[in-house]
């Protein structure tokens, strides 16, 4: 139920700076990345999860967040620069968050709602091991978690000519 | 006016893109263009003084999410490189030609405005209206605020399965309650507080495999509160044996029209059904083939519908007559078969069979610097998600021109500086964004005066009086 989803996202707000979270979708080059650098002491990041993103490309980014975090969230506050990602804001109403993951982690995410299958069918690309990625919660159990994101379209580029 | 030869003050060689149009695809293409390069500088044209087409004016209101993409769009509209020019009616208060000349490069994104005829005498009674018209009323379109749809008959039917068709379907019978906390118009919610609709028949010319609708839709229906399904079982034959074969979204969809249609549901649910008030239900096999008047009121008694068997199966499958016909009473009829994208600009190519501007990629045939993007490129089909990744298409195609020299972009253009100089020659005066926000913010505020998200505004009058605030 979209409800949950806004539960618990109403939940993550809180723990975290509002202001990121404002302007609720990637614009990546836009966004003047608020990233403090410290030296120093700082305490051990032992909590957060650490996240690997297979883009369009098939570079791969390497992230960390944190438990309770939504792969979603994590596009969002990375500033992940993945093309029309989460169009809905997490909603349930668009399928634009879909990720693919290899069969062990898909079977570590846990049980499919029917509300997350109907926006997953409408998913171009749509494999055995695809999700949404605004419906996936990290823990620590997913450390390490490869998430791939799938081409959005049939690649029908045609020759400027027009034949195909 | 002629400007040719004269100097600007702005001369610099960024490109400068103008876009008709500020629904999904629109602003999709905006978007893309912006983020790829520093220097590309995009205007949108609008011819309502409120922006985002559908968004505003097709996404029912109980889809409230679906709209957050309104959020994207607002960042870039508001984004420097990015102006929105509402009020402005491209092909009567400046043509294609004129912008095309002002700019390096135009997409057209202006979507569909007409909807496909069903070609049955009989159409024009009233009682009978395009679901684009249906739906533009309930969401407030000013060209639809006359429609004033007769609701005073118990039995409504919808031809066509698609998505649109449920949306219709499910706004006929839902809850006064529910829309009441949408931002569904107040003359509309009237209307439907009135109405005496009981039962919606959603009619399409094939099987319940071929139905158009999604998943999520339907089981809105299959959910909706104080209603109950009512199907013809002998539809579903073969239905059964053919489910393994299906890939996966179609089977879903097929096995929750199938369980609800035929199966015998559990006690909780027979309760649920029994103290229903309204009904819903498809219609296999059925196309119209006249809709009749009742003699007294000149407007729709019944439609008659031919009977149909099916040559071939999957998406492919076609109806085919048997010769049988069925009548079916009924006073109201909405025609849910497709919007058509309409030509603007006799200088613009238009394929009038298709409805489609021709293009390859979206780049117009035979017209250098014309794009398209959205359903004026692809055809009125698909949720928002698909025109967005169509309109980044054509976007890529766009810089991809620029990059190979195709699109030439060594001198300047004046962009908006001269179509504004036009616009206020011909007594245009275009909504800005800025403009905008206060006709949001008013609707706003009326909106929590009822519970409701916003109270829109009903006539471009209106909107334009409070832009001009």
């Amino acid at each position: 139920m979209a409800l949950v989803t806004a539960m618990r996202r109403l939940a993550q707000v809180s723990l975290r700076e509002f202001s990121r979270r404002s302007t609720a979708v990637p614009w990546g080059a836009f966004h003047t990345a608020e990233r403090s650098f410290t030296t120093g002491a700082q305490p051990l990041r032992s909590d957060k999860v650490t996240v690997h993103f297979i883009n369009r490309d098939g570079e791969k980014i390497t992230v960390k967040a944190s438990p309770g975090d939504s792969l979603l969230d994590v596009v969002i506050n990375e500033d992940l620069d993945f093309d029309g990602f989460g169009a809905c804001e997490g909603t349930l109403a668009c399928s634009t968050c879909h990720l693919i993951f290899d069969e062990e982690m898909y079977k570590k995410l846990g049980p499919v709602t029917d509300e997350e299958m109907d926006m997953l069918d409408l998913a171009y690309g749509l494999t055995e091991t695809s999700r949404l990625g605004c419906q996936i919660c990290l823990t620590k159990s997913l450390e390490g978690m490869v998430a791939r994101v799938p081409e959005s379209v049939a690649d029908i580029r045609q020759t400027k000519d027009g034949s195909a | 006016i002629g400007w040719s030869g004269k100097a600007f003050l702005s001369t610099s060689c960024c490109p400068k893109v103008c876009i008709v149009g500020s629904g999904p695809a629109g602003f999709y293409t905006a978007q893309h263009l912006i983020k790829a390069r520093q220097d590309v500088e995009v205007d949108i044209y609008e011819r309502l003084p409120v922006p985002f087409g559908l968004v505003r004016f097709g996404v029912a209101p109980d889809h409230p999410e679906v709209k957050n993409v309104i959020n994207t769009f607002t960042q870039t509209a508001k984004h420097s490189r990015c102006s929105f020019y509402g009020n402005v009616n491209v092909g009567k208060d400046v043509t294609v030609g004129e912008l095309q000349q002002a700019y390096h490069a135009v997409v057209l994104s202006y979507g569909a405005e007409g909807n496909r005829r069903v070609g049955v005498p009989g159409e024009d009674l009233r009682g009978v209206y395009s679901a684009k018209d249906f739906v533009g009323w309930y969401n407030g379109l000013p060209s639809c605020r006359e429609l004033s749809p007769d609701l005073s008959c118990e039995t409504a039917v919808i031809l066509g399965q698609g998505n649109v068709a449920l949306d219709v379907a499910r706004i006929l019978l839902s809850p006064l309650d529910t829309l009441k906390k949408t931002d569904i118009t107040q003359p509309a919610l009237e209307a439907l507080a009135e109405s005496q609709v009981r039962k919606v028949l959603i009619v399409g010319r094939r099987g319940p495999m071929q139905v158009a609708c999604t998943i999520k839709e339907l089981r809105e229906m299959v959910n909706l509160p104080g209603t109950r399904p009512e199907m013809v079982a002998a539809d579903f034959e073969g239905v059964p044996e053919a489910l393994k074969d299906l890939p996966r979204p179609r089977k879903r969809l097929t096995e929750l029209l199938m369980k609800t249609a035929v199966e015998i549901p559990g006690d909780k649910e027979l309760e649920r059904r029994k103290n229903a008030t309204k009904i819903w239900g498809f219609r296999f096999y059925r196309s119209p083939t006249e809709i009749f008047a009742d003699p007294s009121h000149s407007r729709t008694a019944g439609i008659r519908l031919a009977v149909n068997r099916l040559e071939g199966s999957g998406e492919r499958a076609q109806a085919v007559l048997t010769g049988e016909v069925e009548d079916v009473s009924c006073g109201l009829v909405i025609s849910s078969i497709g919007y058509k994208s309409l030509p603007i600009d006799p200088s613009v190519p238009f394929d009038p069979r298709r409805a489609i501007v021709p293009n390859s990629v979206g780049r117009i045939h035979q017209a250098a610097g014309l794009y398209c993007s959205g359903w004026l490129k692809t055809g009125p089909t698909g949720v928002i998600a698909t025109t967005m990744n169509n309109s980044f298409d054509t976007a890529r195609s766009l810089l991809e021109d620029v990059d190979s020299g195709t699109l030439d972009i060594s001198t300047g253009k004046p962009g908006s500086q001269i179509v504004s100089m036009l616009l206020e020659e011909r007594g245009v005066k275009p909504v800005t964004f800025s403009d905008w926000e206060k006709i949001d913010s008013l609707e706003m505020r009326k909106g929590e005066a009822c519970g409701k998200p916003r109270e829109k505004l009903l006539t471009v009058e209106e909107m334009l009086k409070v832009a001009r605030t």
